[in-house]
């Protein structure tokens, strides 16, 4: 799965910060949400990460800014070796063709006032990259049968409120895939559709990665489905990865109390399974002001004095499997599912 | 089925726009109005431009079998008048109204889209405009100029521009914010583009039932402007109409003939307009409907079974 | 202040609450006993639509039901059929609602009236997003009681608002809070209160953690749990998640496109389906204790109202469908003393 000289995709240090301005006139506020606040991963050729989180844990923002659709206020992003985090205009262009991102909402990502072929199309378009109108549709045809919409000429000239909500996001999935991306970036895909659809949407993502060799970063907060078909899973909270490793081991081994406690809950359609659950007070803080040291110890089970007061580093618990908490060592084989 | 229904087709949406009774209404009322311009000199009994000899007696002749409305000051059939007097009022309306329309929502999608400092300026310059009182700048402006149809047309293009460019600025704003503008950006489009192909379709049915509100508007300040006496002298104009009963002596003389049809044909073109513009807002903007969110009272329909099971 | 120390490490030993052993539902009493509903919706210029047809459960006291299925089966207009909130155009057809022995259906509209909220209650879908902004979490509590009784003394009602928020697990000092200030697992807490207000016996939750994250999920499902016990509620889950349903409801019904596909005891439903959708819902529905197994879709996608099939909804979708399947529509058939199915394939 690793390839031999680089990843694909290698995010430093990675910061991305909103100015916050509180009601009060005049007295000028300079709080910031941190919504990411120094985030560190790669990702291989062909691999599929996971990214868990819940709400406010800063993962869409991660992938808005990743796809330099925002702009970071720190750190780098280092695509197929080159660092496009501070890239603009044409080669900025470039770099799209290369990195795709599948969204959320099927409703709402396709422009209601055009066609289904009109919108695979076009990315064509906008890169210039059809030399006539023959290149340019058999290109479309393809990218509509990869996503799974036969036969494609159904499809060409009918509007997105004629389809369902699986088919259209299968159009979404053509659109991102006509310019031959190397990675997708798949932010809660497969969220707003009904569960028998959901299926048969992973099961194309994963086609696509055994196919075409397409890494993906699986973004979303169904932890459920994000350890379906994912390689390695990272735990997101409060806008920094807290666990990341293979997604056995995140599963059979968690370190982080976070992702113990996020796994003892996710309900599990197995009336006899028996689970000490772990429910936490509360629900997540905002993201301007930030607990001392462990950004989790206020809401943390098993915290200690030091938790308070220390900003745990990454620690190495496995074969490529890390977590960032001061007592992930000793935490070895605690009720993982 | 989320959101609004988007109209694709324009059949689809005159599907739509027929079930609206006050809408057609307003249409049909446009459509005579525009039949009456157009075929003025078939259907005026007299050419208004054409000179006559007159005596004391035509002057604000009661209506009769000769002159069905009866003559106005200077002898003329007030019928004739009023009837090509519809061409003044529809053309300076419909051309000084494409006039606003255009700067408007150059404006507001400029100003909308691309944000920051462009915004802040187009609005701010926008927010002057609607505080100088529209009246009194075009009588200044028409004073300036030579009071021709062409000098009126524009300046009351270039005053009205303002409720357009608000609306579609808050319009632009909003369907900028949308998913799809999102995936345009990610796919790599550049901001003309987006705004060609994926903000100006979104905006321009709001902007079409605008134009209809902006033509009355538009037609209302040219007869205020003529009634005032800055209009083209040698064109016959409903506001002209007006000016000249008011200050020939009509009232005096008991002719109401001489006021009424005027008047009439002012609020006739304008409620045309109104009712159009807002049935056509109705349709496209569905949320203003109300009524599927009535709890039903008679919704126990079954008959009552006598075997009991 | 830390929370740590408050943080909850419960066991939760599902298998004790509630009814699961299918021997203690027929103790508790009969609350609602809905038998053969039928609910369309008119349109002009078109034939009815059925949304739910010929639909029976029935409810006891203490129990859970989940009431499970996709967009479109039908599970919020039967619930909306319950208390007569149906919109304009939906017209309950036939059958009964039994409520305490007494057809809901018979009653006029005053008298129905005194049985919303004080007799059966709902939580609607999406409904912590449709609290009025403009007025205190509060006051809409208070609204709610002062709608369905006479007027209380106003201290009466200050307290029993206290109350009602504490029993939800919020601190009673932000009742002057607004919405906006409330997380969304607050103000879905804030709806329960609300729906709890006037002492309801029997509880319907739509979808009512459908938006929220897993955590917070948990903590209202917990929630619910407990008032179940210590109020003695009844409660009908809807949901699309099978996961809630194996994690806290007692019974099981699950629709497709309006009729009863399956309807047994939890433990059945998840060990024992005989219905085809059952089973091929369970198949596509992520698993984490055994995510291995891929995951298997099911084909095309739900029938829309006015385009239903001939014959058995699912068999355009069914991986089972023969020849009769798509000409006949099956009946509800008993499988056992609490198992009903509806698919030729089980046909006795």
């Amino acid at each position: 799965m690793t390839d031999g000289f680089f990843p694909l995709l290698k995010v430093e240090d990675l910061y991305k910060q909103f100015p916050f301005r509180s009601s009060r006139l005049g007295r000028g506020s300079d709080q910031v949400v941190h919504a990411v606040d120094g985030v560190s991963f790669e990702i291989q050729r062909g691999e599929v990460l996971g990214l868990v989180g819940e709400s406010g844990c800063g993962k869409s923002t991660l992938a808005l800014t990743l796809m330099r659709l925002e702009n970071p206020t720190k750190g780098t992003i280092e695509f197929e070796g080159k660092d496009i985090s501070r890239l603009d205009g044409r080669e900025l262009k470039a770099i799209r063709r290369r990195v795709q991102m599948v969204f959320q909402d099927p409703y709402e990502t396709l422009n209601p006032l055009m066609k289904i072929g009109e919108i695979v199309a076009e990315p064509l378009k906008v890169h210039g990259l059809a030399r006539n109108r023959q290149e340019l549709d058999q290109r479309v045809h393809q990218a509509l049968q990869d996503a799974g919409l036969q036969p494609p000429d159904a499809y060409l000239d009918r509007y997105p409120h004629q389809l369902s909500g699986g088919q259209r996001q299968r159009v979404v999935i053509a659109g991102a895939l006509v310019l031959e991306p190397v990675l997708l970036l798949a932010d809660e895909p497969v969220s707003m559709l009904d569960v028998s659809i959901r299926a048969e949407i992973l099961n194309l993502l994963d086609d696509l990665r055994r196919r075409r060799g397409i890494s993906i970063l699986f973004i979303t907060h169904d932890l459920a489905t994000a350890v379906q078909f994912t390689d390695r899973t990272a735990v997101m909270y409060l806008g920094r990865i807290v666990e990341i490793g293979p997604t056995s081991q995140v599963l059979q081994d968690p370190r982080h109390p976070y992702t113990k406690a996020l796994l003892s809950v996710v309900p599990v359609p197995n009336p006899r399974l028996r689970r000490e659950r772990v429910i936490l007070q509360g629900e997540t803080p905002n993201a301007i002001v930030l607990p001392s040291g462990c950004r989790f110890h206020p809401r943390c089970p098993l915290a200690i004095e030091a938790c308070r007061v220390v900003d745990p580093p990454f620690v190495r618990v496995g074969e490529d499997h890390q977590a960032a908490c001061l007592l992930a060592e000793g935490m070895a084989g605690s009720s993982g599912v | 089925m989320q959101g609004s229904p988007e109209f694709t087709t324009l059949r689809g949406l005159w599907r739509h726009m027929a079930r609206n009774k006050l809408g057609l209404v307003g249409l049909g009322m446009l459509v005579l109005a525009v039949l009456t311009a157009v075929f003025a000199p078939a259907i005026a009994p007299y050419d208004p431009y054409a000179p006559v000899k007159i005596t004391i007696d035509d002057i604000y002749a009661a209506p009769s079998q000769t002159h069905l409305l009866g003559t106005d000051d200077a002898g003329k059939d007030v019928l004739s008048n009023f009837v090509y007097g519809s061409r003044v009022s529809l053309i300076v309306g419909f051309f000084a109204s494409f006039i606003s329309i255009f700067i408007g929502g150059l404006i507001g999608i400029v100003a909308g889209f691309y944000g920051g400092w462009t915004e802040t300026i187009l609005m701010r310059f926008t927010d002057i405009m609607l505080v100088i009182p529209d009246l009194p700048l075009a009588v200044v402006l028409v004073a300036l100029t030579k009071p021709s149809l062409l000098n009126i047309i524009f300046v009351i293009g270039i005053i009205g521009w303002t409720g357009t460019a608000r609306l579609v600025r808050s319009q632009t704003l909003s369907v900028k914010e949308r998913k799809f503008v999102l995936r345009a950006r990610a796919i790599g489009a550049g901001r003309p583009y987006i705004v060609r192909r994926h903000i100006l379709p979104m905006v321009l049915p709001l902007m079409v039932a605008n134009t209809v509100l902006v033509i009355s508007l538009a037609i209302l300040e040219e007869s205020t402007l003529s009634f005032l006496g800055l209009s083209d002298p040698t064109v016959v104009s409903w506001g002209q109409m007006l000016n000249y009963a008011f200050t020939r002596g009509a009232m005096s003389a008991g002719a109401w003939w001489a006021l009424v049809p005027p008047g009439f044909g002012i609020v006739w073109v304008v409620l045309g307009c109104t009712l159009l513009g807002h049935g056509m807002e109705q349709v496209l903007n569905p949320r203003l409907e109300t009524h599927h969110l009535a709890v039903g009272k008679g919704m126990v329909a079954r008959r009552k079974e006598t075997a009991a099971q | 202040m830390s929370m740590a120390a408050a943080a909850s490490n419960r066991k939760a030993d599902w298998s004790q609450t509630g009814l699961k052993m299918s021997g203690g539902r027929e103790s508790a009493p009969l609350l609602l006993d809905v038998r053969n509903v039928t609910v369309e919706f008119v349109s002009p210029g078109n034939p009815p639509a059925r949304a739910v047809e010929d639909v029976s459960f029935t409810l006891r006291e203490g129990e859970m039901l989940g009431l499970v299925g996709e967009s479109g089966c039908g599970k919020t207009t039967l619930m909306l059929s319950l208390l007569r909130l149906l919109p304009a155009a939906g017209r309950i057809v036939s059958g009964e609602i039994r409520y305490l022995g007494h057809d809901l259906l018979d009653l006029s509209e005053s008298e129905m009236e005194d049985v919303r909220w004080k007799d059966i209650s709902m939580i609607f879908q999406g409904a912590m997003n449709a609290l009025n902004p403009v007025r205190t979490i509060g006051d809409q509590i208070r609204e709610a009681i002062l709608r369905h009784n006479s007027l209380p003394p106003r201290e009466a009602i200050n307290d029993r608002v206290r109350a009602l928020l504490e029993m939800v697990g919020i601190s009673p000092d932000r009742k002057d809070q607004y919405p906006h200030q409330y997380s969304g697992g607050m103000r879905q807490r804030a709806m329960i209160a609300m729906a709890l207000s006037c002492n309801p016996q029997v509880l319907i939750a739509d979808e009512p953690t459908t938006a929220l994250d897993v955590m917070v999920q948990a903590q209202i499902l917990e929630l619910l749990d407990t008032l179940r016990h210590n109020l003695g509620l009844a409660v009908i889950l809807v949901t699309h998640d099978l996961g809630v349903v194996a994690e806290i409801c007692d019974s099981v019904l699950v629709m497709y496109g309006g009729v009863t596909a399956e309807y047994t005891g939890v433990d059945t439903v998840f060990n024992d389906p005989q219905h085809p959708y059952t089973r091929q819902l369970l198949a596509a529905f992520p698993d984490l204790s055994r995510s291995k197994e891929a995951l298997r879709s099911i084909p095309g996608y739900p029938p829309r109202l006015d385009d239903l099939p001939p014959g058995c909804r699912f068999a355009p979708r069914c991986d089972l469908a023969f020849d009769r399947c798509h000409i006949e529509k099956p009946v509800l058939h008993r499988l056992g003393e609490f198992h009903q199915a509806s698919c030729h394939l089980v046909e006795p």
